[in-house]
C-alpha cells in the first residue's frame, strides 16, 4: 500500500501522463509518415505480449518478492479459461473473483 | 449516410465495452492504494489502459514509483507506432497542427484500429473522432464509478485482487495469435518469475521487456 507516499504517486502519475502524451504525439505529429525500421516496429509490437504475460504471473504467483500459491490461482485458472473462450471482461472478472473469494471463504 | 451511422454505432458499442474495462480499473486502482482522484487523473491524463493497469499493479505490490513508471511507459510505447500508422492521413483525419496536438491524446489501440479500418478519408476522420470521444467519455465515467465502488468495499473479501490479472489475461489473449507473440509471452513470463525473488518489486516487469528481442532474429 502506498498511503504513506501519496505525493510520490502523484509525481508518478504526472510523469506518466506527460510521457504517454509525448509518445502518442511523437508518432502522430513529429515523425509524420516516416517509416521505422521493420525490426523496431516488430519489437515494439511485442511489448504487450511480453509485459502482460509477466504482469499476469506476478499478480497471480507473487506477493512482494516471494513466490506464493494461494487462492488467486483459482481465479487465474478460471480467468484463463473464460478469456480463451472470449468471454467479455466483466464475465471474466466476476467469475475469477468469485472463484478466489469462494476458496478464501472455505 | 448509413455508412456514417455504421461507424458511429461501432464507436459507441466499443465505448460501452471499454466502460466496463474502466470499471474494473477503477476498483483495482483504489484497492492498490490510489485515491479516487488519483485513479481518475490516471484515466483522464494518461488515457492508455494497459499502462494504467500496469502502473497501479506495481504500486499495489509495493514496488517503487520508478519501476511502476518504467513498465507503464514501455506499454505506452506502442502508441508511437499507432501515431505513425495514423500520421499518413493525419492531416485529413485531425486537421491543422493544434487539432493534431489535441488528437494525439486519443491515439490508442481502439481509435487506431477503427480509423484504419475505414478506407475513405471522410469515414476515417469520423471513426477517429467518434471512437476517441466515445472511449474517453466511457473510460473516465467507468473509472469514476469503479473507483467509488472500490473504496466502499473490501476488495480482498470479494476476491477483487484478481481484477488485475484477469484484466491482463483479457488484454493478453489477442497477442497470442501470432507465433512471435506466444514466444514473447512465454519468455517474458519466465523472465519475470525467475527474477521476482531477487530483483526489486516491479523490476521483473522491466526485465520481461527483453523478451521482445525474439522479434529481432525472426526476420519475416
Amino acid at each position: 500500500m502506498i498511503n504513506d507516499a501519496p505525493t510520490n504517486l502523484w509525481l508518478m502519475i504526472i510523469a506518466l501522463a506527460v510521457s504517454a502524451y509525448l509518445l502518442k504525439m511523437f508518432g502522430l505529429v513529429v515523425l509524420g509518415s516516416r517509416q521505422l525500421p521493420r525490426v523496431f516496429d516488430r519489437c515494439l509490437g511485442l511489448i504487450p505480449a511480453a509485459l502482460l504475460s509477466a504482469l499476469v504471473l506476478k499478480d497471480t504467483f507473487s506477493i512482494g518478492q516471494s513466490l506464493v500459491v494461494d487462492a488467486r490461482v483459482a481465479g487465474f485458472a478460471v480467468a484463463v479459461v473464460a478469456a480463451w473462450r472470449r468471454a467479455p471482461l466483466i464475465v471474466v472478472v466476476v467469475l475469477a473473483a468469485s472463484a478466489t473469494a469462494l476458496l478464501r471463504a472455505i | 449516410m448509413s455508412e456514417t451511422r455504421r461507424v458511429v454505432v461501432s464507436s459507441l458499442t466499443l465505448g460501452g465495452a471499454v466502460g466496463i474495462f474502466a470499471l474494473s480499473f477503477g476498483v483495482a486502482s483504489v484497492s492498490a492504494g490510489a485515491s479516487v482522484w488519483q485513479t481518475c487523473a490516471l484515466s483522464l491524463f494518461v488515457f492508455t489502459g494497459a499502462s494504467q493497469f500496469s502502473a497501479m499493479s506495481v504500486v499495489g505490490a509495493g514496488g517503487s514509483m520508478l519501476a511502476a513508471y518504467g513498465g507503464a511507459v514501455l506499454l505506452a510505447a506502442r502508441n508511437l507506432v499507432y501515431g505513425l500508422a495514423l500520421s499518413s492521413s493525419a492531416k485529413q483525419t485531425a486537421g491543422n497542427l493544434p487539432r493534431r496536438l489535441f488528437a494525439a491524446h486519443f491515439v490508442i489501440d481502439e481509435t487506431t484500429a477503427l480509423a484504419l479500418a475505414e478506407s475513405s478519408p471522410r469515414l476515417r476522420k469520423i471513426a477517429f473522432w467518434t471512437t476517441g470521444i466515445s472511449l474517453f467519455s466511457f473510460w473516465n465515467l467507468g473509472t469514476l464509478i469503479g473507483a467509488m465502488a472500490g473504496s466502499a468495499i473490501d476488495p480482498e473479501k470479494f476476491g477483487l485482487d484478481i481484477a488485475f490479472p484477469a484484466a491482463f489475461i483479457v488484454m493478453l489473449v489477442p497477442h497470442l495469435r501470432s507465433k512471435l507473440g506466444r514466444q514473447a509471452a512465454v519468455l517474458g513470463g519466465a523472465l519475470c518469475l525467475v527474477s521476482v525473488s531477487f530483483l526489486p518489486i516491479g523490476v521483473p516487469i522491466l526485465l520481461a521487456a527483453c523478451a521482445v528481442l525474439v522479434g529481432v532474429r525472426n526476420d519475416q
